[in-house]
């Protein structure tokens, strides 16, 4: 986006003002939202709801052909043996990966998620980040996980930021943008807020809090701003852009708290795979520990459920 | 700045219910929905019948009559509870001076404040049952009266506890000594934690108390005095009448007091004034209020959105510090009345024992008359009416979430306090006319100022005749902070070492 | 008017051819009000004859109280805008300003009746001078920060209640006038102010030394005339925030204070002798001023 870009942002209503974030006050209502009391048939469907969000993740050095079959066989039938777990949402790996993933997820409904543009840092030149994600694309990537350049935003390169996010939109061409922020190296929430709004304003499809690479990853409360933002876009333009917060989600209830964020803050719209995404990967044990406590009343142990 | 329709939206777009026609909406709707998650009674003994508290003994009230108790989520009623006379007063203040002249003013200083921790201590041991018997007389949400009215009530009796044997440091070079009996009546919005209030730094001070809770709300101030029991306390230190507003009457107006607190409507606190007039008997007075939230356009604006939420709607607007007047930025109405509304549409509204209830069931029969009274006025002033749309129980006393836009100056809902959860919106157009509007009011106990400028910040809060002004948050409180009003909110102040000075003769 | 024309009866006057020559008529001062820094005449155009029956003074009436109140309702936001430093300031001028027309107030003051003129006189300057002193430091004694339980900055700060009503004691008729004003005004206050009924002179030459010092017009403002008529008024008027009544009885006070609670007036009652107006440990304590403010608590979240 250029600098006019960026100017009529500064007229338009809703987001568009360069909204400023109270940190306590943020921090406070998503301390409250995690008082809210999940129980029985809520927890139950909200549990299943959580499995079809998941993006199950490996983003590893080491990660070979083998472990990302393994990775993919659980997205499709996360627990055999437990009744009505659907598969998860997609399955997210290096580009070098999607064609492993692509083949053994076939006829699924589970999509295939590349990291590109330089992962996780993001500093490497246009034109390579550019290509990275288009050979994402041509190797059969559903969704592409791209990586802002926090050097540049940090520095104050707004302009520069947006216009490589609108860049590598362009290439995507039908698969699906989700970009990352990486909130923990944003410093303060205004600054998550101004990453938001310049990220969908350049054509973002999803906005997403982190890579897994950066501690804190996501939080509740910066999940809380990046929804704001999406609202606020949305009153604007009436488009829904998406959100992923990843990493950092390691409990069933963790998970079922940024499901109650979600639907305090955008509503039943936004309660659905196609919107809303939980970057999680050792999470999905934990719940399918919970989902079977609520079938069989006992508490489970981990040595029960497949570890992949 | 001026706010742009939405692309796509109507040009000159028709209010309806407070929102513009064909506006994009959120959906809250059942997606997703939570199921009852009710905290249960079962844990909770409670007596059929509760006796006054006198000279640390059960008593029954020299009138034989008693009053019930009612549940206000269910209309049924909970137990019942002595009716105390002026012989019962009488008694109760002759406890007090007897425990006042004979062992309380004797004790040093530190074993007063220890028999204070005890009760902080006991408080906290028995959190739970408090705050679930709270909700269930008062009506008010679980979560409010677990997280918030039990929790600060403790904190209350623990940060007075450490002034007993401090008060020569709080006013140096100045003489300070206890009053001698104090008594205290106090309201039925936050029961518990109003009688900490006004007990909590009696005692510290060294003062002995008669307390009168609210008829429709005794029930936690009897839990109290169990533990005041438990924390062997000498008799008559804390003696406690249940009544009506006789009883009240009876209470402050009795020659054996040194010292009258009170915590409730202008109006009685200005009968009680009257009542006391010649008599030299000291006096604070915590009354109402109808404060102005006020929200510049430069505000982080979804926090204000809970701050105004967080401001009218808490304890279902029962509370005399509410934000109940909303003044806008005209350039922000717009857009923070989206906001709002929808907000607003996340509030569920229903079984106050309900872990997930934000709106808990109105006080008692009286109180929601009267809410429906003014909202109805309002309605008959032409102001819009916009009340959410969320599932209502089908017994009990309830009332929507609800927010009037289009409101004069003049009209009822704006200038008089309707203690329940309804909001009236106002706008201003500069930083002169949001003071002038904000101080337009017989009241002065609080206000909210939402900018993200500093020195504009300052400027408000130095201006606003309030007794406690919240900037970028609001209705936050700390047994540390002085609380109380301008004008005729009141006078004299709880919490803080300026609250000691309503417990202490200080050289003057 | 009997009473006047008697009581000006034994004055000297020229009888004789002798006198008559070379005699001057002394030119006599009008005593008026002193309201919004002017100095005017009772809106009721009826005086009263001072103790001495040497002067008329002006009768005020409820209609002079409410001129007076509607002059501090407009002085006292100014003046409670100015820093405290330049209060501070104004009031020592005000003291400079009252040593120079000292011998005219000991004059007054032993016309008046007091027993100790010039004793008096000092300790009113010096009570003034002690006050300026107070202008900016009494907040630093009464404010708090507050250390509350979160993420929030909080502190509470000694703000003017308003508009005050003195009710100014009989004696010491300078004394306690200055001694009852000046912790009401140090914090920004305004004030209207009955002056003493036995030696009402007093209270209105007082007032030409406010004139000369720089205290803004309105912010001190004084009336004379018959206690029993006016304390019911400055009970019940609705623009007075608190009340500060000297030696008032019980029985007197009773149906003012119940007049008062028509806007939860703060209604300071106290008694002092001639004698502990000169007791300066009492009379400048922080306490004084204490009466006359409100407590603000001002909150803000702590986090970005």
């Amino acid at each position: 986006m250029t600098e006019q870009g960026l100017a009529q942002r500064g007229a338009l209503p809703g987001a568009s003002r360069e909204a400023s974030i109270d940190k306590v006050s943020v921090d406070e209502r998503a301390g409250r939202l995690a008082t809210r009391s999940i129980k029985t048939e809520a927890k139950l469907s909200g549990l299943r709801l959580v499995i079809r969000m998941m993006d199950l993740t490996t983003l590893e050095g080491c990660d070979t052909p083998g472990k990302v079959r393994a990775l993919c066989r659980k997205a499709l039938h996360p627990a055999a043996d437990i009744a009505d777990v659907p598969s998860v949402a997609a399955v997210c790996v290096y580009p070098n990966l999607v064609p492993i993933a692509k083949k053994e997820l076939e006829g699924s409904t589970v999509r295939v998620a590349a990291v590109a543009t330089a992962f996780p840092s993001g500093l490497s030149p246009l034109d390579v980040k550019l290509d990275d994600a288009r050979r994402a694309v041509e190797l059969g990537a559903d969704e592409i996980d791209m990586v802002i350049d926090r050097g540049a935003f940090l520095a104050g390169e707004h302009p520069r930021v947006a216009d490589e996010i609108s860049r590598v939109k362009e290439v995507c061409g039908e698969a699906h943008l989700k970009v990352i922020l990486e909130t923990g190296e944003l410093g303060a929430y205004d600054n998550v807020r101004r990453a938001s709004d310049l990220a969908m304003e350049a054509g973002a499809d999803f906005i997403k809090t982190s890579t897994g690479k950066i501690q804190p990853a996501a939080t509740p409360a910066v999940t809380l701003v990046m929804l704001e933002a999406i609202r606020d876009f949305y009153y604007r333009t009436g488009r829904r852009i998406g959100m992923k917060p990843a990493g950092g989600i390691r409990t069933a209830k963790q998970a079922l708290h940024y499901l109650v964020i979600v639907k305090e803050t955008l509503g039943d719209d936004w309660l659905t795979p196609e919107l809303f995404r939980l970057g999680a990967s050792t999470v999905l044990n934990d719940v399918l520990m919970q989902i079977r406590k609520l079938e069989t009343g006992a508490y489970q142990a981990i040595e029960y459920f497949s570890k992949d | 700045m001026t706010i742009k329709l939405i692309d796509g939206e109507p040009e000159n777009p028709t209010v309806e219910q407070g929102r513009r026609k064909g506006e994009r909406r959120l959906h809250f709707g059942d997606a997703w929905q939570y199921s009852p998650a009710p905290e249960s009674p079962s844990k909770v003994r409670l007596e059929p019948r509760y006796e006054l508290f006198i000279d640390g003994q059960r008593r029954e009230p020299s009138t034989g009559r008693y009053f019930q108790t009612i549940n206000p989520a269910t209309e049924q009623p909970i137990a019942e509870v002595a009716e105390a006379g002026e012989q019962d007063v009488d008694a109760a203040v002759a406890a007090a001076r007897r425990a006042y002249e004979n062992v309380w003013s004797k004790l040093e200083p530190l074993e007063r404040g220890k028999y204070i921790f005890r009760i902080a201590r006991l408080l906290q041991e028995r959190a739970r049952e408090l705050a679930i018997v709270e909700s269930m007389d008062g009506g008010k949400p679980i979560r409010e009266s677990r997280d918030f009215d039990v929790p600060m009530a403790a904190a209350h009796f623990f940060y007075c506890a450490g002034w007993a044997d401090k008060l020569k440091y709080a006013f140096p070079g100045r003489e300070v000594s206890p009053l001698g009996v104090a008594a205290q009546v106090i309201p039925w919005n936050f029961p518990l934690l109003m009688a900490a209030w006004k007990i909590a730094p009696a005692l510290a001070c060294g003062n002995t108390v008669v307390l009168k809770p609210a008829e429709t709300t005794p029930l936690t101030a009897m839990l109290l005095s169990d533990i005041i029991r438990e924390a062997e306390l000498p008799d008559g230190v804390v003696n406690i009448v249940t009544g009506a507003g006789p009883t009240g009457a009876a209470l402050v107006s009795h020659p054996g007091v040194d010292k009258v607190a009170f915590t409730g409507s202008t109006a009685v606190g200005k009968a009680i004034q009257r009542q006391l007039a010649g008599t030299r008997t000291r006096m604070t007075m915590e009354l109402g209020g109808k404060a102005a939230n006020i929200v510049f356009a430069d505000a982080a604006l979804d926090q204000a959105v809970e701050g105004i939420i967080n401001g009218i709607f808490f304890n279902q607007g029962h509370v005399c510090c509410a934000g109940s007047r909303l003044l806008v930025e005209e350039s922000l109405h717009d857009l923070l009345m989206r906001k709002l509304c929808d907000r607003m549409s996340t509030l569920i509204v229903g079984d106050p024992l309900d872990k997930n209830t934000d709106i808990g069931a109105i006080n008692s029969k009286q109180q929601l008359e009267k809410i429906r009274e003014l909202v109805e006025s309002g309605e008959q002033d032409g102001a819009v009416r916009f009340s959410t749309e969320c599932a209502m129980p089908d017994r009990g006393w309830f009332f929507p979430p609800t927010v009037f836009t289009n409101v004069a100056q003049s009209s009822r809902i704006a200038r008089e306090e309707i203690f329940g959860p309804v909001l009236s919106v106002l706008t201003f157009r500069t930083d002169a006319e949001a003071i002038e509007r904000a101080n337009n009011t017989c009241y002065g106990l609080s206000a909210g100022v939402w900018t993200d400028k500093g020195s504009r910040l300052f400027e408000m809060a130095s201006k606003l005749e309030a007794g406690v002004v919240w900037g970028n948050t609001y209705n936050k409180f700390d047994p540390s902070s002085p609380f109380g009003g301008y004008k005729e909110s009141g006078f004299g102040r709880e919490g803080g070492r300026q609250g000691l000075l309503a417990y202490l003769e200080v050289d003057r | 008017m009997n009473e006047r024309r008697q009581a000006g009866s034994d004055r000297r006057r020229p009888a004789t051819s002798e006198e008559a020559d070379g005699w001057r008529v002394a030119v006599k001062k009008t005593w008026k009000l002193y309201i919004g820094g002017a100095f005017v005449r009772s809106e009721s155009g009826h005086s009263l004859v001072t103790a001495d029956g040497d002067d008329n003074y002006p009768h005020g009436t409820r209609k002079d109280l409410r001129d007076a109140v509607k002059a501090a309702i407009g002085a006292q936001p100014g003046w409670a805008g100015r820093t405290a430093y330049n209060r501070g300031q104004i009031l020592y001028r005000l003291a400079e300003v009252l040593e120079a027309r000292r011998s005219e107030l000991v004059h007054g003051l032993v016309r008046g009746g007091s027993a100790d003129a010039e004793t008096e006189v000092s300790a009113s300057i010096d009570r003034v001078v002690s006050y300026a002193g107070w202008s900016d430091k009494y907040q630093s004694l009464l404010a708090t920060s507050n250390p509350v339980a979160g993420p929030h900055f909080g502190f509470s700060v000694p703000e003017p209640v308003g508009v005050v009503g003195i009710v100014a004691p009989e004696r010491p008729s300078l004394l306690g006038l200055v001694g009852s004003i000046c912790p009401v005004i140090v914090s920004g206050n305004a004030a209207v102010v009955l002056g003493s009924e036995a030696d009402p002179r007093t209270a209105l030459g007082f007032c030409e030394a406010l004139a000369t010092s720089d205290l803004p017009g309105g912010v001190v403002n004084v009336l004379t005339g018959r206690r029993s008529e006016l304390l019911s008024h400055f009970a019940s008027h609705m623009g007075l925030r608190a009340l500060d009544l000297w030696n008032v009885d019980d029985e007197t006070a009773k149906p003012l204070e119940v007049a008062a609670t028509e806007n939860v007036k703060r209604v300071t009652r106290r008694a002092l002798d001639e004698r502990g107006w000169y007791d300066t440990d009492r009379t400048t304590s922080p306490s004084w001023i204490h009466s006359f403010v409100e407590t603000k608590t001002i909150w803000h979240p702590m986090g970005a």
